[in-house]
C-alpha cells in the first residue's frame, strides 16, 4: 500500500487526474460509464466480497444505489478497496469518485483533506473487544492494558485521549490492516482490539472461537460514519447526499424493495413528488425523473439495507439502536424530499 | 630528457569551454545549460501545479504541521515522547526505531553472514552443507514471509505475561516482550565509567606497543592477560572506592503487564530477527565470493609459514577478500535499512508506519510526508554509502593499493 501512496502522491503532484476536482464529476462518471467507489479491503456488513466474489454491505449499497440513479444500473460500480491510510489520498487524486468506508466524520478531515462529507450511514462509537477470560467487565479496568488497533483510523487519538482522561497506562501496537491487527490480537499479543463497534462485531467473526470474545459495554468516543466525496464539486456532492437520503426517507414513507413498483402509481401527492410524477427533483439533482424508484429497486430502503448487511437478518446481527430512525427511537433523520 | 619544462600557452577560454563543456565545447556547453533551464523549469512547474491544485482544492498544504501536537501513542520511544508530543517527535521517535533496528540488524547480518559463509568454505563436511541449506532456504523466501513467521510463530509459542517464563525473577519472557531489569546510574556512576574509559585506552595503548615491538623486533607479546587485569581491576576498585555505580529496576508484573524494567517489544525482536537472517544469507554468499577471490597460492604461502587455519583466514584471506567484499556489502546495508520499512505489516513502530502511516493518515499531508520521508531514506542511505568509502579506503591504504 505504501506504493499505492506513493503513485496517488506524485499523481497529485503531477496534476494529471485534478480535472475532477471542478463541477465534473457527474459528467465524468456518465462519459466513464461506471462509479468509482472507494471501499474497505473487506470488513463483512460493511464493504466485503460474498461468496459469489460480488460487492455487498451497507457502504457498499450507497455506491450500488448511486450507479442506480444514474445508469439505472446497479452493478455498474468499480470498487476500489482501501487501506484506512490510503482512502483520503485516493479521493484527492480523483482515482475514485466516491469515499464509502466506514468513515468518521471530523473537522480536521472536512477542512484540511480537500473532502466533503455527503451525510451519515451510520452512527457508531469506539470500544474494545476482549477475551472473556480476562474477567474485564469495563474499559476502565483495562490500565496497563497493550491495546491493538488499526493505523490510519481516528481510533488512535480517541484511545490516547481516553487513556491520558482517566490517567491510565497503555500500550498501543498499531497494524496497517484489519487483518494483521486480528491476527496479533488473536496471537495474544495484546488484551484489547480497539475499534468502531461495528467494526469490532464484524472482526470479531474472523476470529477461530468468537464466543471466547466479548465487547465491552463502554464506547469512548462518537464516530458517525459517511460517504465522502472531494471538495468543490457541489452538484456531485448532491447527487451523493440524497441517494444517502432516498435511502433513508423510503424506510419512513415505508416504500420497500418489494412495494416500490405500487407505491410508485400512488396517488398521494408527496409519493408523486418523490417518485418524480410531478415536479423536477430528480433533474435538479441532475439526474432523471425516476431517480428515486431506481435507488429503491437497487437497493432497498435503509431499513432493508441495514438489516440485510448487518443486522438481524445477518450474521453480525446489531441491534438498530442510534441508527433508527428518529420517530422510532433512533436518531437516523433525512432531511425531506420535496 | 633535459631542458626546462614548457608550459602550455595560457588559454582561459579553452580552459573554461573544456571545464564546462567537455571536449563537445560550447555546443555541448550550451546543451548543457538547456539541459538544466529545461529541469529547474520543470520542477519548479510540478511545485507550482501541485500548490494550485492543493489550494484549489482546499487541502492543506505546508510544513506547519510538524509543530501541531500529534495525539497518538507510540509502543516504543527511545526518546521522550508522549501524546502531547509535536508531530516532528512522532517523526523523530519513527526516525530512531529504524535506526535502532537497522543498526542492530546490519551488526548481526554481518556476524552471521561471516560465520556462514566461512563456514561454507569450511572443510568440515556437515558444517559447509549445513551453511549452504542456511543460505538456500533464507534466500529464496520472500521477506515479509519470514517477518511474519518470525512474529506470528514466536508469539504463539510465548505464555501470557501471568503465565510469564522467568529466570531469577529478574528477566522475564512472554509475548509482551523480553523484560529485563533497567540499570540505572547512581553518584557512584562517573567514576566508574572514567574508569573504564581509562582501561580501554590502556588496553589500546598497550596494543599500540606490542604491535610495534612485533614490527621492529618480530617477537611477539601477550598483551591480554594484563588487558583483562586492568578491565577488571581498575572499575572494580573504582566501585570499591566509590560504591555501586549501577542500581537495578526490576520488571514486575502489575496488572495485565509489566511495569518498570527495560522491555524488547516482541516486533523488535521478530524485525530484528528477520532482518540479520535474511540479509546474513545474502552477505553470506558475498563472503564467499570474497574469500574465493583470493588466489589459492596465498592461502598456500600462510600455510608454509606455519600460520594455522584460522590464522591465514584472519591475517591473509580475509583482509584481501575485503576490497572484493565491501561494495556488495554496502547495498546488502542499505537494503537491510530500506528493508526495515516491512515493520508496518507487524506493527513495529518505524519511520514509515509512525510518519508515513499514522501522521499522514492524521493530517493528510501526503505530498510534504511522503518527501519528507524520501528524504530521510535518501540520507541514511547516502550516509552507510559515505561510511563504508571510507572504510574502504583505509582498506585500500592498508594494503598499499
Amino acid at each position: 500500500m505504501k506504493r499505492a501512496t506513493l503513485l496517488l502522491t506524485i499523481a497529485i503532484a503531477a496534476g494529471w487526474s485534478m480535472q475532477g476536482a471542478s463541477a465534473q464529476t457527474l459528467k465524468t462518471v456518465k462519459e466513464r460509464g461506471v462509479l468509482a467507489c472507494g471501499v474497505t479491503q473487506g470488513l463483512p456488513g460493511f464493504s466485503a466480497p460474498d461468496d459469489k466474489g460480488n460487492w455487498a454491505g451497507l457502504d457498499v449499497d450507497l455506491c450500488r444505489g448511486i450507479a442506480a440513479a444514474i445508469f439505472d444500473d446497479a452493478t455498474k460500480v468499480k470498487y476500489v478497496p482501501l487501506s484506512a491510510k490510503d482512502r483520503f489520498t485516493a479521493l484527492q487524486s480523483g482515482e475514485i469518485d466516491v469515499l464509502s468506508r466506514n468513515t468518521t466524520w471530523t473537522l480536521s478531515r472536512d477542512t484540511s483533506l480537500g473532502v466533503n462529507f455527503a451525510g451519515i450511514n451510520y452512527y457508531d462509537g469506539q470500544g474494545f473487544l476482549v477475551r472473556k477470560s480476562l474477567k474485564v467487565n469495563s474499559a476502565l479496568e483495562l490500565n496497563g492494558a497493550s491495546v491493538c488497533l488499526q493505523t490510519g483510523t481516528s481510533n488512535e487519538q480517541n484511545l490516547a485521549d481516553f487513556f491520558k482522561g482517566n490517567n491510565m497506562k497503555y500500550e498501543v501496537v498499531a497494524f496497517s490492516t484489519a487483518d494483521e491487527v486480528v491476527k496479533a490480537y488473536e496471537s495474544g499479543r495484546c488484551d484489547a482490539f480497539t475499534a468502531d463497534l461495528s467494526q469490532l462485531y464484524a472482526e470479531r467473526l474472523k476470529l477461530t472461537t468468537p464466543a471466547d470474545h466479548e465487547v465491552l459495554p463502554q464506547v469512548i468516543s462518537k464516530e458517525p460514519l459517511g460517504p465522502l466525496v472531494r471538495h468543490g464539486d457541489d452538484q456531485w456532492l448532491d447527487v451523493v447526499r440524497w441517494t444517502l437520503f432516498a435511502q433513508i426517507d423510503a424506510e419512513e414513507l415505508g416504500i420497500t424493495q418489494k412495494n416500490v413498483d405500487d407505491q410508485a402509481k400512488s396517488d398521494k401527492p408527496e409519493l408523486r413528488r418523490v417518485f418524480g410524477t410531478d415536479g423536477s427533483l430528480g433533474e435538479q439533482l441532475g439526474l432523471t425523473k425516476d431517480w428515486f424508484h431506481r435507488i429503491i429497486k437497487a437497493t432497498g430502503n435503509y431499513g432493508e439495507i441495514f438489516d440485510r448487511n448487518v443486522g438481524t437478518d445477518s450474521k453480525l446481527g446489531i441491534s438498530r439502536g442510534l441508527n433508527q430512525l428518529w420517530n422510532k427511537g433512533g436518531i437516523m433523520f433525512a432531511p425531506p424530499i420535496r | 630528457m633535459t631542458g626546462e619544462i614548457r608550459r602550455p600557452p595560457f588559454q582561459p577560454g579553452l580552459r573554461l569551454r573544456r571545464a564546462l563543456g567537455g571536449t563537445a565545447g560550447w555546443r555541448g556547453f550550451a546543451l548543457q545549460v538547456v539541459l538544466l533551464v529545461a529541469l529547474v523549469w520543470a520542477i519548479h512547474a510540478i511545485i507550482g501545479n501541485a500548490r494550485a491544485n492543493l489550494a484549489a482544492q482546499k487541502v492543506a498544504s505546508g510544513f506547519g504541521f510538524l509543530w501541531s501536537t500529534s495525539g497518538f501513542a507510540v509502543s516504543q520511544a527511545l526518546i521522550p515522547y508522549s501524546e502531547s508530543s509535536t508531530y516532528l517527535q512522532a517523526l523523530l521517535v519513527g526516525l530512531t526505531n529504524t535506526l535502532v533496528v537497522s543498526i542492530v540488524g546490519i551488526v548481526c547480518a554481518t556476524i552471521i553472514g561471516f560465520l556462514v559463509g566461512l563456514g561454507r568454505l569450511s572443510p568440515n563436511w556437515l558444517l559447509a552443507r549445513i551453511a549452504g541449506a542456511y543460505v538456500e532456504l533464507i534466500r529464496n523466501l520472500p521477506l515479509l514471509f519470514q517477518i511474519l513467521f518470525w512474529y506470528l510463530a514466536v508469539l504463539a509459542a510465548l505464555p501470557n505475561p501471568r503465565q510469564n517464563i522467568s529466570l531469577f525473577d529478574s528477566v522475564f519472557l512472554s509475548n509482551r516482550g523480553f523484560g529485563m531489569p533497567k540499570p540505572i546510574a547512581t553518584a557512584a556512576f562517573d567514576p566508574f565509567a572514567a574508569a573504564v574509559v581509562v582501561t580501554i585506552a590502556c588496553w589500546i595503548a598497550l596494543h599500540v606497543i606490542a604491535r610495534r615491538r612485533l614490527f621492529a623486533t618480530g617477537r611477539q607479546t601477550t598483551v591480554w592477560p594484563l588487558g583483562i587485569g586492568l578491565l577488571i581491576g581498575l572499575p572494580l576498585l573504582a566501585a570499591l572506592i566509590f560504591g555501586a555505580p549501577l542500581t537495578f529496576e526490576y520488571p514486575v508484573l502489575r496488572g495485565f503487564n509489566f511495569a518498570g524494567g527495560l522491555r524488547v517489544v516482541p516486533e523488535f525482536a521478530a524485525l530484528a530477527l528477520a532482518l540479520s537472517t535474511y540479509s546474513g544469507a545474502f552477505i553470506a554468499e558475498i563472503v564467499r565470493a570474497g574469500v574465493q577471490s583470493v588466489h589459492k597460492g596465498q592461502t598456500e604461502a600462510g600455510a608454509s609459514l606455519g600460520l594455522s587455519r584460522a590464522a591465514v583466514l584472519r591475517l591473509i584471506v580475509v583482509p584481501q577478500a575485503m576490497r572484493v567484499i565491501l561494495p556488495p556489502l554496502t547495498n546488502q546495508f542499505l537494503n537491510l535499512t530500506k528493508n526495515s520499512s516491512l515493520a508496518v505489516g507487524i506493527g513495529y513502530p518505524d519511520l514509515v508506519s509512525v510518519f508515513a502511516g499514522t501522521t499522514l493518515s492524521q493530517t493528510g499531508q501526503a505530498i510534504e510526508i511522503i518527501a519528507i520521508t524520501m528524504a530521510v531514506y535518501l540520507v541514511l542511505s547516502l550516509l552507510t554509502s559515505v561510511l563504508m568509502g571510507l572504510y574502504g579506503r583505509r582498506i585500500a591504504r592498508s594494503m598499499g593499493t
